[in-house]
C-alpha cells in the first residue's frame, strides 16, 4: 500500500489537473505499458497491485482509459477487493468507452446471482451507476430478481437502483413495471429496505411532480411511522421528509401523525430533529388553536431547536435560517428563548449575523433592555459587518418597541461619538427611520448629525442626511448651505443621492422660499438638462412644473404629512413564507427562496403550501395572534426607492383574506373590466384574489391617494414625491393605503388606477396569434439543380412545424425527399420523416409542414437561431441553413408566477442583464402585451410610473431555460426600452429580436 | 435529496479523492470552489453555502482538508452537513487520524467506504463499527467470513452485532456536564446552561436489554414518587439506540447499547448556574505606554471539591512586550501567538481565593489596527460532582443467558464555553 501512496504523492507534486496530468502521461508513456502488461500477468498478486497502480493514477486525475480492455479482463475474480476496484474504474470510464462497457455486461448480470449477498449488491449498485444506454438494458432482468432477493442488503440496494435507472431511461422503468414493486416494498418487512424505497419513490417523484407516484393514504403513512421507529437516522430523514408532503385529511388524523413524529425531536442527529419540525409545523396547521394539544405541541417544539445551537457551526446555520422562519410564522415558539441567541465572541460570522436577526425580531418590550446592552457590546467590536447590523439593529429596536426609542437614540448618539466612520453612517440611517417613526420628537439631534457630515462617503448614509436636512430645513440655520455643498459634485453622486438631494432642495425652497431661488433653480437645471438618468430627468421636470404652475399645490404634495413607518421589516412575504416553511432544512430555506428560483428545470411550478384546518374557519394568513404579518392593518413591506420589483412585490402583500370591500364597482365597469382584461387580469391577481375589485389595489401601491386628496397630476401622490427615500427596508414610499380607505377610491371612478386597468387588456382588444414570418427562400434553385425550397416556423398549441414549399425547377421528377438536421443550439430534430408521398414533377410544387421535437443532439449554434438542414432527393443531398424564430422555443406554460419572477429577477446576477432599443415601434403597451402574448411571452404585471408603463414579463424556452424581461414603454415615444435578464445571457440577443420581429408585425 | 457527489480537497482546493453518485452535477465545476470560498473569505462573509450558477457547495473543513457535497437539487441541506460529519467520524475511527496524508495512504479503503456510506447521495450505513466488520484495511485475503454483509447492516438492531463475548460483563458510565457562562463587563450573568452528557463504555456479552435510571422530575412526577433531589432536563437527545417513543411516552430510558464507547445521551438544563469559578479583573490600559492587568479568581463550590488544571486566559493587546507576572498561587505564563495570558492552577479548592497581576509594556507607536474585545475565558473539571444534582439510580441489565453485570458511575463537572466580557 505504501508504494501506491509513493505514487500518489509523487503525482501530485505535477498537478492532478486533467490538462497538467495528460503531459505528464506523455512524458512516461512506458507506464502505461508497463501497466499493460501487469494486468494481463497470470499473477493474481500482481493484478491486483496493477490494478491499484491504474486506481492510483486515476485518482491523481491521470487519464488511464486506455487501459479499459485490461481492467475489464480483471473483472472476474473472487477477490472481493479487486472486484470493487475495477467496478469502480468502471463507473469513471464506461461513459467514455461505452462500445467495449458492454463486455462487462456478462460479469455484472453473473454477480447478480452471486451466493454472495455482498457482490450481488455491489454489482446491482454499480450496474445502477453506469450511466451508458446499452448497459442499462441488460439491468432490467438482474435489477428485477435483485428487488426480490431474499436478503434485505440486496433490496435495499435494489430499490436505489430504481430511481438510478429512472434518473437514465424514465420510459424503461415505467415499462418494466419497477415502479410497482418499488411501491410493494414500502411494505418491506425490512425498515433499511422501506426507508431505501421511500428515498427512491421521493427522488423519482420529485422529477416528476404530476406522477401521482407516492399516492400517500393512511395504510402507507401508517406503514411509514412504524418504520420510522425503526431505522437508521438517515432513513428516518428520508421518512420524515416524504410524510412532510402528505395532507392529513383532518384535525385527528394530524394530531395523531404529530405525536407519532414528536419523539424524533429527541434524536442525537440535527437533521432528524429539523425534518421533523418541518412535519409539525406542516401538521401543526391543520390543528384547531384551542385545542390543548396544540399548546403542548408548540411547548415541545422550542427546546430542540434551542439545543441545535450547540452542534456544529454549519448545522447551527442552517438551524438559525430556519429559526428566523419559524419565528416569523409562529413567533410565540421562541419568545422566551432570547438569551440562547446572543452572540458569542468565537461564533463564526455567519451565525452571528443570523443570530442578530434573530434577536431583533424576538425583541419586544421584555426583554429590550438586555437586547440593548448586547446590541451596544457588538457594536463595539471590529467585525464591519456585524457592527453594521448591530447598529441597524438599533434603530430597529427604537421603530419596533416604543418605550425603548429614547434609550435607543441615546445609544445610537454615543456610538456616533466614536466617530467610528462605518458606526456613524449606519447610525444615522437609522436615525432617519427613527425621525419618520416618531416624528418631533428627537429633532434635537439634528445638530450633532451635522457635524458628521463631511465623514458621510456612502451613498446611503448621504441620502439619509439629506433628507433629515430637507425635511426639517426650517429648523437647520445653514439647511442652504449644507444643501449647496452637495450640488457641488452633483453628477458624481449615485441617482439615490441625487433624487433625495433634489427633493430636498425643493422642500428647501417651499419653506424658505425667499434666499433659495437660486438653488432651486440649479438643481432643476442639473436635473432635467444635465442628466441622462430618466427617474432624475422626470422628477425634476414634475417638480419643475409644479413650482411653476401652482406653488401652493406644490407645497401641499412636496410637504404632504407623510405615512408612519411600519414596525417589521425584512419579513417574508407570507406565500414565500410558507413555502419555506414546507422546505424546512433544505436549501431553499438556507436561501430563503423558493425551490423554483435556484433549481434550474424545476419542471412546472409546484409550490408547497400548507393547508390550514378547514374547520376551524380561519384564514391561512392568519394563524393567531402573534403573527405579526396579520394583523388587522397589514403592516406593509415597504420596499426600497429605485427599486421597480419591490413594488411588484407589494401587489400582492394584502392578504386576499383581509377586510376588503365588496366589490361596489357599477356593473358595467365590472363588466367590461372582465371581458377586456383577459389574460392580462389573471396576471395580475393571483389565483387565490376575489375577482374585480383586487385590481384597484393592485394599483394602489404605486400610487397611494389618501381618499382626501385631490388626485392632482394623477400619478404622483404626495408621498411619493415628498416623502420618499432610497435604502432603507424601513423608509420609502408608504405603500399598501390599510384597505379600510379602498372604498373610496373605488368610487373614484376615473382614478388614475382604474384607467391604468382597463388599459391593460384593452388596446388590442382578442389575443392575438403567434407571430409567423412570411416564408423566405431557403434553398435557391441554382443551389441545389432545381430544386426550391422556401419555408417559416410556426407553433400551434405547442407543435414545432417547418412549413416548406418545395418547387422543382428542373426538367425531371424528383421523388425520395428525407431531411435531416445538424445539431443545433436547442436540439430542434424532425419528430418523423418528411411526408411526401408523390413525386414533383417538373415546375410542380408541393406544401409540406414537418412536425419538429426539441429532444435532439444539441451544440451551440452561432447564431443562436441558427438551423442547418440536409435534403435529400432522388438527384442528391443538398444543404442550407435558416434561421427560425426563438419564439418557437416558448413554451405555453411561460408564464412565471409573480413572486418567482420577482425572485428569480434578483437572484439573477446584474451581469447577465442586457438592455436594447426597439425603434419605431408604435403600439402602446397594452396592444404590445397582447401581441407577445400571442408568441408566449407572458405580461405577469405591469406598472406606470411617471407616465412610463413597465410590462414585466417572461418567457421560457423548451430546454427549461426562463427569460425575464422589463418593457419599457413611453406614451408618445415610439422607442421602447426592454431588459432582459437570463441565466444562459446569450440568449438575449435572439430574444431582443424576436421581440422586434413580433412587435413590428 | 442530498448530495450529487462528495470531494475531498486539500486547502489548495485540489482534489485528494471524490466520488460522483449522481452525474447530475460536472464534476469539474468543483474547481470553482476555492476561489469562491477565498472571495468570500476576502469580503468577510464567509458562510457554510457556496454557489456557482445552479451548482451548490455545502462545505465543511476538518484538519488540512475540505468536504464538500456538490448538489443542483433542493438539496436537504441539514442532512448533508450531518452526513459530512459523519464521514469525518467514519474515516477518523478508521484512520486514526483524518488529514491529507491519511487519505493517501489509504486511498483503497476510501473509495470502498464511500461507496458503502452513500448510495445515490442517499446516506447508508454510517456506523463505523459495524463497518468495519466487512470493510478492512487488510483486506488483501478473501475470507469468506470477512467478505458476507454482517446482518447488522440492515437489522434494525443497526449499532451492535450479535456473538459479542466478554469474560467480565461491566459498563462504565460517565455523567459530563459542561457549563456555559456568558458574562457581561459589569458582572452580571447574562446566560447561562448546563450540557450534560451520558456516555457509556459497554464490555457486555450477548444482546443485552439495558433500561437506564435518572433523579428526572418528569418521570417522577410521572410516576407520583416525589422524594430527593430531581433535575428538568429542558431537551434531551438520544443515541439511535434509545428507543424514543418509549421515552416520549414514559420517560423510561430503554434501550440495546452499542458495544465499547459511545454516547448514550445528552441534555441541556437552561437553570441559573452560580459560575463555579468566579472571576474579576481590571484590565488598564495606559496608551504608549503599559498594561496592567489584575485578576481575582474564586472558587464558588463546596468546600470539599477541588477543581483542578484551572485555566484562567486573559487576552492581551497584540502589540504587548515585556510581560511581568505575579501569582498568589499557579503560574501565569505569555502566549504571544493567541494574545493572552494563561495562568494555570494545578488544584483549586473551593470557596478559596487567588489573585494574578500582570503588567506588560507597550510600543511609542499606536497599533492602527482595530482589536476586537476578546473576552477572559476560563477552562476547569471537577470530579465526583455534577452541578445539576443529576444522579444514575439504576442501571439495569437484562440479556437471556442472565449473567451478573456491573454498572460503574463517575460524574465530572467542566467547563464549556465560559466567557467573561471585559471592559478594554
Amino acid at each position: 500500500m505504501q508504494e501506491w501512496a509513493n505514487q500518489l504523492c509523487e503525482n501530485r507534486q505535477f498537478g492532478s489537473k486533467m490538462t497538467d496530468s495528460k503531459y505528464f502521461t506523455t512524458t512516461k508513456k512506458g507506464e502505461i505499458f508497463e501497466l499493460k502488461a501487469e494486468l494481463n500477468s497470470d499473477k493474481k498478486e500482481k493484478k491486483k497491485e496493477a490494478v491499484k497502480k491504474v486506481i492510483a493514477s486515476m485518482t491523481v486525475g491521470k487519464d488511464v482509459s486506455a487501459l479499459f480492455p485490461d481492467v475489464v479482463n480483471c473483472m472476474q475474480t473472487d477477490n472481493l477487493e479487486l472486484k470493487k476496484l475495477v467496478y469502480l474504474y468502471l463507473m469513471n470510464y464506461a461513459k467514455s468507452q461505452p462500445d467495449m462497457a458492454i463486455m462487462a455486461v456478462n460479469t455484472f448480470v453473473k454477480d447478480c446471482e452471486d451466493l454472495n449477498p455482498l457482490i450481488r449488491a455491489l454489482a446491482v449498485r454499480t450496474m445502477g451507476c453506469i450511466r451508458v444506454d446499452k448497459i442499462t438494458e441488460y439491468l432490467c432482468e438482474p435489477l428485477r430478481k435483485c428487488l426480490k432477493d431474499e436478503d434485505p442488503y440486496v433490496r435495499k440496494t435494489a430499490a436505489v437502483c430504481v430511481a438510478k435507472l429512472h434518473d437514465i431511461n424514465a420510459q424503461l422503468v415505467e415499462d418494466q413495471g419497477f415502479l410497482d414493486t418499488l411501491k410493494d416494498l414500502i411494505s418491506d418487512s425490512n425498515p433499511m429496505v422501506v426507508a431505501n424505497a421511500v428515498a427512491a419513490l421521493s427522488e423519482i417523484a420529485e422529477s416528476h411532480p404530476n406522477s401521482n407516484l407516492l399516492d400517500l393514504n393512511p395504510q402507507t403513512i401508517n406503514k411509514l411511522l412504524t418504520a420510522l421507529n425503526e431505522c437508521t437516522e438517515w432513513g428516518q430523514i428520508f421518512i420524515l421528509d416524504c410524510l412532510a408532503n402528505y395532507s392529513p385529511r383532518d384535525d385527528r388524523e394530524s394530531q395523531s401523525i404529530c405525536e407519532r413524529v414528536t419523539p424524533r425531536l429527541s434524536h442525537a442527529n440535527s437533521a432528524v430533529v429539523l425534518s421533523a419540525v418541518k412535519v409539525l409545523m406542516k401538521f401543526m396547521e391543520m390543528l384547531p388553536k384551542d385545542l390543548d394539544y396544540y399548546g403542548t405541541l408548540l411547548k415541545k417544539l422550542a427546546p430542540p431547536l434551542v439545543t441545535l445551537l450547540s452542534a456544529e457551526p454549519e448545522l447551527q446555520y442552517v438551524a438559525l435560517r430556519n429559526i428566523n422562519l419559524i419565528v416569523q410564522r409562529r413567533p410565540e415558539i421562541l419568545k422566551h428563548e432570547m438569551k440562547v441567541f446572543f452572540v458569542k465572541y468565537n461564533d463564526p460570522i455567519y451565525v452571528k449575523l443570523e443570530k442578530l436577526d434573530i434577536m431583533i425580531r424576538l425583541a419586544s418590550q421584555a426583554n429590550i433592555a438586555q437586547v440593548l446592552a448586547e446590541l451596544k457590546e457588538y457594536a463595539t467590536e471590529v467585525d464591519v459587518d456585524f457592527v453594521r447590523k448591530a447598529v441597524r439593529a438599533i434603530g430597529r429596536c427604537a421603530i419596533k418597541v416604543e418605550q425603548s426609542a429614547e434609550r435607543c437614540v441615546s445609544t445610537l448618539l454615543d456610538l456616533i461619538q466614536t466617530k467610528v466612520n462605518y458606526v456613524v453612517q449606519e447610525a444615522i440611517v437609522v436615525i432617519k427611520d427613527i425621525f419618520r417613526k416618531y416624528p418631533n420628537k428627537y429633532e434635537s439631534v439634528i445638530a450633532t448629525l451635522c457635524e458628521h457630515l463631511e465623514s458621510l462617503d456612502e451613498p446611503e448614509a448621504r441620502a439619509a442626511m439629506i433628507w433629515i436636512v430637507g425635511e426639517y430645513a426650517e429648523r437647520i440655520d445653514n439647511a442652504d448651505e449644507l444643501l449647496e455643498s452637495f450640488l457641488e459634485g452633483f453628477h458624481d453622486e449615485s441617482t439615490q443621492v441625487q433624487l433625495q438631494l433634489l427633493t430636498a432642495i425643493v422642500k428647501l425652497f417651499l419653506k424658505k422660499p425667499t434666499e433659495t431661488q437660486e438653488l432651486v433653480q440649479q438643481v432643476l437645471s442639473l436635473a432635467t438638462q444635465d442628466s441622462d438618468n430618466p427617474d432624475l430627468r422626470d422628477r425634476g421636470y414634475i417638480y419643475w412644473r409644479l413650482l411653476s404652475t401652482d406653488p401652493v399645490a406644490a407645497k401641499e404634495v412636496v410637504l404632504a404629512e407623510k405615512p408612519l413607518i411600519s414596525e417589521e421589516t425584512d419579513l417574508i412575504e407570507p406565500t414565500l413564507l410558507e413555502e419555506l416553511i414546507c422546505h424546512i432544512g433544505t436549501l431553499a430555506s438556507v436561501y430563503h427562496k423558493p425551490p423554483s428560483a435556484f433549481v434550474e428545470g424545476s419542471r412546472g411550478v409546484q409550490h408547497k403550501r400548507l393547508t390550514s384546518s378547514a374547520g376551524s374557519g380561519e384564514s391561512v394568513e392568519s394563524p393567531d395572534t402573534g403573527s405579526a404579518a396579520v394583523s388587522e392593518a397589514p403592516p406593509t413591506v415597504i420596499p426600497s426607492q429605485g427599486d421597480l420589483l419591490g413594488d411588484l412585490l407589494n401587489l400582492d402583500l394584502t392578504p386576499p383574506t383581509s377586510t376588503g370591500p365588496p366589490p361596489t364597482t357599477a356593473p358595467g365597469m365590472q363588466l367590461g373590466a372582465m371581458d377586456l382584461l383577459g389574460g392580462g387580469l389573471d396576471s395580475l391577481i393571483g389565483d387565490e384574489s376575489e375577482p374585480p375589485p383586487i385590481p384597484l389595489r393592485t394599483d394602489t401601491p404605486q400610487s397611494p391617494q389618501p381618499p382626501h386628496q385631490s388626485p392632482s397630476p394623477p400619478h404622483y401622490s404626495p408621498t411619493e414625491l415628498g416623502g420618499d427615500i432610497g435604502g432603507s427596508p424601513a423608509m420609502g414610499t408608504g405603500f399598501g393605503a390599510p384597505p379600510a380607505a379602498m372604498p373610496a377610491s373605488f368610487n373614484a371612478p376615473i382614478s388614475g388606477g382604474l384607467d391604468d386597468l382597463f388599459d391593460l387588456g384593452g388596446g388590442g382588444g382578442l389575443t392575438m396569434g403567434t407571430y409567423i414570418p412570411p416564408k423566405s427562400v431557403w434553398l435557391p434553385a441554382m443551389k441545389a439543380k432545381g430544386l426550391e425550397i422556401s419555408g417559416t416556423f410556426v407553433r400551434r398549441s405547442g407543435v414545432i412545424q417547418m412549413e416548406m414549399t418545395l418547387n422543382n425547377k428542373a426538367m425531371s421528377v424528383m421523388s425520395d425527399f428525407a431531411i435531416q438536421f445538424n445539431r443545433n443550439s436547442f436540439g430542434l430534430a424532425p419528430a418523423g420523416p418528411l411526408q411526401i408521398l408523390t413525386p414533383i414533377s417538373p415546375n410542380q410544387s408541393i406544401e409540406a409542414a414537418l412536425p419538429l421535437s426539441t429532444v435532439g443532439p444539441v451544440m451551440k449554434m452561432e447564431p443562436l437561431n441558427n438551423l442547418q438542414v440536409a435534403v435529400k432527393n432522388n438527384i442528391d443531398v443538398f444543404y442550407f441553413s435558416c434561421q427560425y424564430p426563438i419564439s418557437m422555443l416558448f413554451l405555453e406554460d411561460g408564464k412565471m408566477e409573480r413572486q418567482v419572477f420577482l425572485a428569480t429577477w434578483k437572484d439573477i446576477p446584474n451581469e447577465n442583464e442586457s438592455q436594447f432599443q426597439i425603434k419605431d415601434c408604435h403600439l402602446n403597451s397594452d396592444a404590445a402585451s397582447n401581441k407577445l402574448q400571442g408568441s408566449n411571452i407572458f405580461t405577469i404585471a405591469k406598472r406606470t410610473v411617471e407616465g412610463q408603463d413597465m410590462l414585466y414579463q417572461s418567457m421560457k424556452l423548451t430546454n427549461g431555460i426562463w427569460v425575464l424581461a422589463e418593457l419599457r414603454v413611453q406614451a408618445g415615444n415610439p422607442n421602447y426600452t426592454i431588459s432582459l435578464k437570463c441565466r444562459a445571457p446569450e440568449v438575449s440577443q435572439c430574444v431582443f429580436q424576436n421581440y422586434e420581429t413580433v412587435l413590428k408585425n | 435529496m442530498s448530495a450529487s457527489a462528495i470531494f475531498v480537497l486539500d486547502l489548495k482546493g485540489k482534489v485528494l479523492i471524490c466520488r460522483n453518485y449522481k452525474g447530475d452535477v460536472n464534476m469539474a465545476e468543483i474547481d470553482h470552489f476555492l476561489p469562491l470560498l477565498m472571495q468570500q473569505e476576502e469580503e468577510g462573509l464567509l458562510c457554510p453555502v457556496l454557489s456557482h450558477g445552479n451548482v451548490h457547495f455545502m462545505w465543511i473543513k476538518h484538519s488540512n482538508l475540505y468536504l464538500v457535497a456538490t448538489t443542483n437539487k433542493n438539496s436537504n441541506a441539514s442532512l448533508v452537513y450531518s452526513f459530512l460529519y459523519k464521514i469525518v467520524e467514519v474515516f477518523t475511527e478508521y484512520f486514526k487520524e483524518l488529514e491529507e496524508e491519511s487519505i493517501q495512504d489509504n486511498f483503497v479503503v476510501v473509495y470502498e467506504l464511500l461507496d458503502e456510506l452513500m448510495d445515490f447521495g442517499f446516506p447508508q450505513t454510517t456506523d463505523s463499527k459495524i463497518l468495519q466488520e466487512y470493510i478492512t484495511q487488510e483486506g488483501t485475503k478473501l475470507e469468506v467470513a470477512k467478505s458476507k454483509v454482517p446482518t447488522t447492516v440492515t437489522n434494525a438492531v443497526s449499532w451492535r452485532s450479535e456473538g459479542i463475548k466478554y469474560k467480565k460483563n461491566e459498563v462504565f458510565i460517565d455523567v459530563i456536564e459542561s457549563i456555559n457562562v456568558l458574562v457581561n463587563a459589569n458582572g452580571s450573568v447574562m446566560s447561562s446552561d448546563i450540557v450534560g452528557s451520558i456516555k457509556l463504555k459497554t464490555m457486555l456479552s450477548g444482546m443485552p436489554e439495558l433500561r437506564l435510571g435518572l433523579n428526572d422530575r418528569v418521570l417522577f412526577a410521572l410516576t407520583g414518587r416525589d422524594k430527593g433531589k430531581t433535575v428538568v432536563m429542558e431537551d434531551v437527545k438520544f443515541h439511535q439506540c434509545v428507543r424514543l417513543s418509549r421515552f416520549d411516552s414514559d420517560r423510561t430510558i430503554s434501550f440495546i447499547p452499542p458495544d465499547g464507547e459511545s454516547e448514550l445521551m445528552s441534555y441541556r438544563i437552561n437553570t441559573h448556574v452560580k459560575p463555579l469559578i468566579w472571576i474579576e479583573s481590571v484590565i488598564e490600559k495606559f496608551s504608549h505606554s503599559r498594561v496592567e492587568i489584575m485578576v481575582k479568581a474564586k472558587g464558588q463550590f463546596k468546600k470539599q471539591s477541588v477543581a483542578n488544571n484551572v485555566e484562567v486566559r486573559v487576552p492581551v493587546p497584540s502589540d504587548a512586550d515585556s510581560p511581568k507576572f505575579k501569582t498568589s498561587t499557579g503560574t501565569a505564563k505569555y502566549v504571544p501567538e493567541k494574545n493572552m495570558v494563561v495562568w494555570t492552577i494545578k488544584s483549586f479548592p473551593g470557596g478559596k481565593e487567588f489573585l494574578m497581576r500582570a503588567h506588560f509594556g507597550l510600543p511609542s507607536v499606536e497599533n492602527n489596527e482595530l482589536e476586537g474585545k476578546p473576552p477572559i475565558t476560563v477552562k476547569f473539571e471537577i470530579p465526583y460532582f455534577t452541578v445539576s444534582g443529576i444522579q444514575v439510580r439504576y442501571m439495569k441489565i437484562i440479556e437471556k443467558s442472565g449473567y451478573q453485570a456491573l454498572p460503574w458511575v463517575r460524574y465530572i463537572t467542566q467547563s464549556g464555553d465560559y466567557q467573561l466580557r471585559t471592559n478594554v
